[in-house]
């Protein structure tokens, strides 16, 4: 009863937050005081849900029944509570670092800014908790429609043509893909519960399967599968708070976690490896990991770059969910969590660089490191878990994809996850070359003096880079929990 | 006493209320006197939607003339459905009407529009609810008659050519639905529907009675908009007073839907209709054109009334492909579009309403930066757009739910890929409003723009609120929808 109290409180406390942001509208440190308040308490309330849902439990709710069968319905179980205990966690760490970039920036609108932050999280839980595939859809929307305002904070001509991409990809492959499979599965089944084992086995005919997870898979815009990926690189228009935590958590991650989440528990991991599609995604999520790779290693703007790194990343995720085995499962739950932390903390970083140098452009950095040591040690941190190498905790998720790679029998995977890797080094660490090893150019830029972000910024970006180190010295407790996804229900 | 009374009553309340009105002379005072008869009908609407569903249908014979001699009333499921849509509507538009006629209409005028008003609400209600095939004819040309002079009644010179072209058409369409109860009534002798509906199967091979099909059809889908017979309705939406165009967008074509409804599966019935005569593949491919064609043309239009129009043809398709996959799905996401698009195509006009009665325009350039002067009203806008698109939790994603789950059911495939692609263009011409309300800076800042008058904010919310509210909590319509279609098709009830 009192895990059903959490779920609605979950997805109520950042609404009322809103009301206190809009409030608290010509008091700017109340106003973001109210978003730490909230930030915590959400995320209090997610990890109250840990210890039952740990237990074994899977606490549910249903609120309403819209039509016949199909109602607005939760239950936690541990792939979107380790999804919802992310996003809440580094909503907080994104509010402080928020505080410091939105001011150091000196950005307008700032309360639209914060509120619409706020709608977004409440509908990322929405999709985190879901108990059926119709209320996924409807967060879903409502998290395409509450971030299009934050892409399109500053007005510019360049940030409404960017918005236009933005909604434009996501409403347009979210309704004419993702709605038809989400109505011709309640046609063909009857139901859209998540339901451990999946629900289609047997219940369509092989065409119709194969069809089905091709919808499923470009419907879902969010992951960025090539070749529905360009609303990822349009949306960096947006404040960089933005770009962190909601274009490389939030709703990049809601994507991929839906398609993990159709694979358990629509499809089924027995009757996902027999659909004769799977191959070709599995493949096009390969080419999808290479090409972003290489586009990547040729955009001089930092985000624009750690934009198609993150499209490389997630296809990852969408990898491990194509190879159909519980290894993969498990290693794309972990990645949304490893990929989280190091791509926050890159974004970050390049925000920091923003506010306190003005510079956007990878080439304008060189000598930076001696300008801004924390920020582009935090830098290097982040880059070196993207890239998946020790002691940092993009390896576990690494390791586990690579054996389900073999597991599954696809040794040609497991070089594409190799090649990947030194692709990413290509494109990840020049920038730290640039910034510590490269020597300023003294007419342009003048004699290199210590210059941080503001104080706030700077402790965002540190505590998510001790984060990518902490998550390999311990991943126990995640891989535990991203375990009981397949685990075979007590 | 008055119970058993109430379907006269539903008629005979506006039809005398209409000539006392226009005694009133007063603007106020006329402009209360139709709100209070507004509300009126639309009480005894909801009695008898109540009583329908309950009780099941009942006749009514006018005068005490035992039908099929006399004028007989006959309310089920459906007709009352949409007897309360029209009543609703008109109920909502009216406290709207007082802020927004005194604008946009010439003040020894207003006490007519309010009696034209009231004639065309009785018009519609009369088509609705009549059991007689003649008397549809009848109220058909009340309605039609006053809209001609509501429409015409527009502050742009271009309401009168567009009255003028709607009289036309609109003729055309009535004469061609006369012709053909005419036929219908050579060949059985009678007029009564029900009675058609016995005596038409031995009939039914004849010329004559193809040809009243024929005749009947085109000029109901004239009157209905149904593409490419929608050349009257852009133009008379877009120049007619702001509360003419929100009322008729929401009432006048979905009744002549009712009646399509009616004579195709009630009278003529559905083997005749659609294995004798192939309306199935008519409908379908005059519906899906009209779709696709009148979305796109929507999303190259300046005048934003003028979009909603074009969006409102497209509508139509959508409520007509419900008909012709002629199962009970298909006629129950049918009738549920009825009831959702007039919800939110009558919010979205009363929204054009308010922003004209401030800016004096609706244009998309007058526009820009609209949504931080008049918040609430573009609001409000945003939220019945979204409905039209079909997001979730608005009545627009329900109905497209049923239309797909029905087109599914009969094994359509690329026609519900059609359908939602479709709803893409339809977030293109919405965005096309809300991108120039909220990210163009207005260049007026020299005339100051305040937000509407309360009167017109909160029948806007009301709407609004209701395109919110039975997108969550589906049961009345849907509930009502489901057991019409169920009598349309002729199973239970």
């Amino acid at each position: 009863m009192t895990g059903s109290i959490a779920i609605i409180a979950a997805l109520l406390v950042p609404l009322i937050g809103v009301l206190g942001i809009v409030g608290a509208r010509h008091k700017p440190n109340l106003r973001e005081t109210v978003t730490l308040v909230t930030a915590t308490c959400l995320f209090i309330l997610v990890a109250s849900l840990l210890t039952p849902v740990l237990s074994g439990a899977r606490p549910s709710v249903t609120l309403l029944e819209v039509l016949p069968g199909l109602s607005i319905a939760f239950e936690v179980e541990p792939l979107g509570l380790i999804f919802a205990l992310v996003a809440s966690l580094l909503w907080i760490v994104t509010s402080v670092y928020a505080i410091g970039y939105m001011r150091g920036h000196h950005e307008k609108n700032q309360t639209r800014f914060y509120a619409y932050f706020a709608v977004a999280l409440s509908s990322t839980m929405g999709i985190a908790f879901a108990g059926n595939m119709f209320t996924l859809f409807i967060f879903y929307e409502v998290l395409t429609l509450s971030t299009y305002p934050l892409v399109t904070h500053s007005g510019t001509a360049a940030a409404k043509k960017g918005g236009r991409t933005y909604f434009g990809i996501l409403i347009g492959t979210s309704i004419a893909f993702q709605l038809l499979a989400v109505i011709i599965t309640y046609v063909t089944v009857g139901t859209l519960d998540f339901t451990q084992g999946g629900i289609l086995a047997g219940k369509a005919s092989d065409v119709v399967i194969g069809l089905l997870l091709l919808l499923y898979v470009f419907g879902v815009g969010k992951a960025a599968l090539m070749p529905f990926h360009r609303w990822l690189p349009a949306a960096m228009v947006a404040p960089t708070p933005v770009s962190a935590l909601l274009h490389a958590v939030a709703v990049v991650k809601a994507g991929v976690f839906t398609i993990l989440k159709v694979s358990v528990y629509i499809f089924g991991l027995d009757l996902l490896a027999d659909i004769g599609v799977r191959d070709f995604l599995m493949w096009l999520a390969a080419a999808s990991i290479l090409i972003a790779s290489v586009i990547a290693i040729r955009q001089d703007n930092l985000k624009r770059r750690l934009a198609y790194s993150t499209i490389s990343q997630l296809a990852y995720i969408v990898l491990g969910a194509m190879l159909a085995t519980e290894a993969g499962i498990v290693g794309g739950a972990m990645h949304i969590t490893m990929h989280a932390f190091g791509k926050i903390t890159l974004f970050f970083c390049a925000g920091a660089i923003l506010v306190a140098t003005h510079k956007t452009e990878i080439s304008d950095m060189k000598g930076l490191g001696r300008v801004m040591p924390i920020t582009m040690t935090a830098y290097t941190i982040g880059a070196l878990s993207i890239i998946g190498a020790p002691p940092m905790g993009g390896l576990w998720s690494k390791w586990m994809l690579g054996m389900a790679a073999l597991e599954a029998g696809e040794v040609a995977m497991i070089g594409v996850l190799m090649l990947s890797s030194l692709l990413s080094i290509g494109y990840l660490l020049p920038v730290s070359i640039q910034a510590f090893f490269n020597t300023p150019d003294p007419q342009k830029d003048g004699k290199p003096v210590f210059k941080e972000a503001p104080a706030l910024s700077v402790a965002a970006l540190s505590f998510t880079a001790l984060g990518c180190i902490a998550l390999f010295l311990f991943p126990d407790p995640l891989l535990h929990l991203a375990n009981l996804i397949v685990a075979p229900v007590n | 006493m008055i119970a058993a009374h109430l379907p006269a009553l539903q008629i005979a309340v506006p039809l005398i209320a209409a000539p006392i009105c226009l005694l009133l002379r007063r603007e106020n005072l006329s402009w209360a006197w139709a709100t209070f008869i507004s509300w009126v009908v639309f009480a005894l609407a909801w009695v008898m939607l109540e009583k329908t569903l309950t009780g099941g249908a009942f006749n009514y014979e006018l005068g005490g003339w035992e039908a099929p001699y006399g004028i007989e009333y006959r309310v089920d499921a459906l007709n009352a459905f949409i007897l309360l849509i029209v009543a609703a509507i008109g109920a909502v538009v009216m406290p709207y009407a007082r802020a927004s006629v005194a604008r946009e209409i010439p003040e020894h005028k207003r006490g007519l529009f309010y009696t034209a008003y009231l004639l065309c609400l009785t018009g519609l209600l009369g088509i609705t609810i009549t059991g007689d095939a003649f008397n549809v004819f009848v109220f058909l040309e009340i309605s039609s008659l006053s809209s001609y002079a509501l429409i015409a009644l527009g502050r742009d010179p271009k309401a009168l050519t567009a009255a003028f072209q709607y009289l036309i058409m609109g003729t055309i369409g009535a004469t061609f639905i006369l012709i053909g109860i005419g036929l219908m009534y050579q060949m059985t002798g009678t007029l009564n529907m029900a009675d058609l509906a016995k005596r038409l199967p031995a009939v039914e091979d004849t010329r004559p009675v193809l040809a009243a099909f024929a005749f009947f059809i085109v000029g109901v889908c004239l009157k209905l908009a149904l593409f490419p017979l929608h050349l009257w309705l852009p133009n008379a939406y877009a120049y007619a007073p702001s509360v003419v165009t929100a009322f008729l967008a929401a009432t006048a074509t979905k009744v002549s839907i009712y009646v399509l409804y009616r004579f195709v599966f009630t009278i003529f019935g559905q083997s005749f209709s659609f294995d004798v005569i192939p309306l199935e593949s008519i409908l379908l491919v005059l519906s899906l054109a009209g779709i696709f064609a009148a979305s796109i043309v929507a999303i190259f239009q300046t005048n934003v009334k003028r979009l909603l129009a074009y969006s409102s043809v497209a509508q139509i398709g959508y409520i007509m492909l419900g008909v012709a996959l002629v199962s009970v799905a298909g006629l129950t996401a049918s009738i549920l579009h009825i009831f959702n698009h007039a919800i939110m195509k009558g919010a979205l006009f009363l929204c054009m309403g308010a922003v004209y009665y401030q800016i004096g325009s609706v244009k998309i350039e007058d526009m820009n930066g609209i949504g931080k002067k008049m918040p609430f009203t573009m609001f409000a806008f945003v939220i019945a757009g979204l409905g039209l698109i079909g997001v979730p939790l608005t009545v627009g994603f329900i109905s497209k739910w049923y239309l797909i789950t029905a087109v599914l059911e009969k094994g359509w495939w690329p026609v519900a890929v059609l359908i939602l692609l479709s709803s893409l263009l339809a977030v293109i011409y919405i965005w096309r409003v809300v991108e120039a309300a909220y990210f163009k800076a207005g260049d007026s800042d020299d005339v100051v723009v305040k937000e509407a008058p309360v009167s017109m904010l909160i029948p806007i919310y009301v709407l609004t609120g209701a395109s919110v509210y039975f997108g969550i909590e589906t049961s009345l319509p849907l509930g009502t929808a489901a057991e019409a279609a169920k009598q349309l098709m002729g199973i239970g009830g």
